[in-house]
């Protein structure tokens, strides 16, 4: 067997062992990208809020 | 001085600076770690290649109870001392918990198909770890199953408190009980029972996992605040 | 600072009742927490014949037998102190060998364990083999053994 196919076969334990490193990188992965996901969603939300109080408080400048 | 860091907008400016650190500390230790894990330490006499699972299910199951542990202080402070940032950093640790728990689980039950023999046992240390999930689980539930946010938080917080007790039921239930799941190698009398070969990438995945939990920590904190914004000016809002 | 101080109480006071609970009830239910039992409590409780439990222990050197023909295997777990024979029909699981630490699912019956299910228990120690070896040919094993923890996997079970 060549170096790299033994490195997969993991001594005949590969398909317990590359799931275990794959799943954690997964799982980790995911949770990472739903964090930053729940952060930017907030901050485009809180910049929308926003915006719309500069142009209700010029709206009602105008108004006066 | 807890107060000075308990302020949401200088935590904010706190949390900007730290990021990035955590981001590379956390990139850099992986790589090290998993380098190590794969190719750079030996297969173990008796376990084979197998022991190369421990690298990852061993440090996710420390981060299970170091998190759990953590958002038991912090749900303590919120109650207590009505900080609203430990409130928010008890929410935020939650999800981060669950995954590591989750993790511990399924790469527990990986190695021990063909290690044990068996996917899953009824023992202490296992029941207790899955015990330790649905802690986990109901804490977030709780939490978003009320209108008033600070009742789900308050709620959830006593949840969290009640459930600590079963930390170091899980810590010790290997020296309490007799189980199939093997008693602790690197925290026991007369040092660690792990050769330095194995000891060095299995603590540079636990510092990795350790960095990673700050690192996402901060930014669902961030986020935590952010939302926190967009509840009030919506509020405001709604009230004239 | 008054309402603080009544709250730190309050939750101190909380959690040390709901530790004590808990206290209680593991005590309570040991008997069903332990995942098996040692052949010392199988010979000196006298565990009812015909149910259904585990015996843990080593499996004793030099007592395996392997009938290949009908895939039966036949061997002794020890605790040191005493021992139980047992007959097992199936797949062993790759950590299962001789002087190390197994649980047997099944029944007593006759004096014999007739276990349908065999699970192998690791110990905490953990080297590359060659360090193993090593080990063993400058005769430091024992020593090494008794250095790293209590007996090793055979912690748990003679623990009374």
């Amino acid at each position: 067997m060549d170096p790299i196919t033994s490195f997969f076969h993991m001594g005949g334990y590969g398909a317990y062992v590359w799931p275990s490193f794959v799943i954690t990188l997964v799982v980790l992965g995911a949770l990472f990208a739903n964090s930053l996901s729940f952060l930017r969603a907030g901050e485009t939300a809180l910049k929308e809020l926003q915006d719309e109080d500069v142009a209700t408080e010029d709206e009602a400048s105008d108004e006066a | 001085m807890l107060h000075r860091f308990a302020n949401p907008t200088r935590f904010l400016r706190l949390s900007a600076a730290l990021l990035p650190w955590t981001a590379g500390l956390t990139l850099i230790l992986l790589i090290a770690g998993l380098f190590l894990a794969l190719f750079g330490s030996p297969a173990d006499y008796q376990q084979g290649e197998t022991v190369r699972i421990m690298y990852v299910h061993v440090p996710a199951a420390w981060m299970a109870l170091f998190c759990y542990s953590c958002m038991a202080g912090a749900s303590a402070v919120g109650l207590i001392w009505k900080h609203p940032l430990a409130d928010m950093a008890a929410k935020a640790t939650a999800p981060i918990g669950t995954c590591f728990t989750f993790l511990a689980l399924v790469t527990g039950s990986l190695w021990g198909k063909p290690m044990w023999g068996a996917w899953w046992v009824w023992d202490a240390r296992l029941t207790s770890v899955l015990i330790l999930f649905f802690l986990y689980l109901g804490y977030m539930a709780l939490h978003n199953a009320f209108d008033d946010p600070t009742r789900g938080a308050r709620s959830a917080a006593i949840l969290a408190l009640v459930g600590f007790v079963n930390v170091p039921i899980i810590k010790f239930s290997v020296d309490w009980w007799n189980t199939l799941h093997q008693p602790s190698s690197v925290v026991k009398a007369g040092g660690p029972a792990i050769h330095p070969s194995m000891l060095t990438p299995l603590l540079l995945m636990g510092l990795a996992f350790t960095t990673y939990y700050l690192w996402v920590l901060l930014l669902r904190l961030r986020a935590e605040i952010v939302a926190g914004k967009v509840r009030a000016v919506r509020l405001r809002r709604a009230h004239g | 600072m008054k309402r603080k101080h009544r709250r730190l109480t309050f939750v101190f006071l909380g959690f040390l009742l709901v530790a004590t609970a808990a206290a209680l009830v593991l005590t309570a239910f040991e008997d069903n927490i332990v995942f098996f039992h040692s052949p010392t409590d199988v010979v000196e409780k006298k565990l009812p014949p015909d149910r259904r439990m585990r015996i843990g222990g080593l499996v004793e050197e030099g007592s395996v037998e392997k009938n290949v023909g009908e895939a039966r295997v036949t061997f002794r777990i020890t605790d040191l102190a005493n021992t139980v024979k047992v007959t097992y029909r199936g797949l062993l699981p790759d950590l299962f060998r001789e002087g190390q630490g197994v649980v047997a699912e099944g029944r007593l019956r006759d004096g014999i364990f007739h276990a349908d299910e065999v699970l192998a228990k690791h110990d905490e120690n953990y080297m590359p083999p060659e360090v193993a070896d090593a080990l063993k040919k400058s005769g430091k094993w024992k020593h090494l053994e008794e250095a790293l923890g209590d007996a090793g996997p055979l912690k748990g079970e003679t623990r009374k």
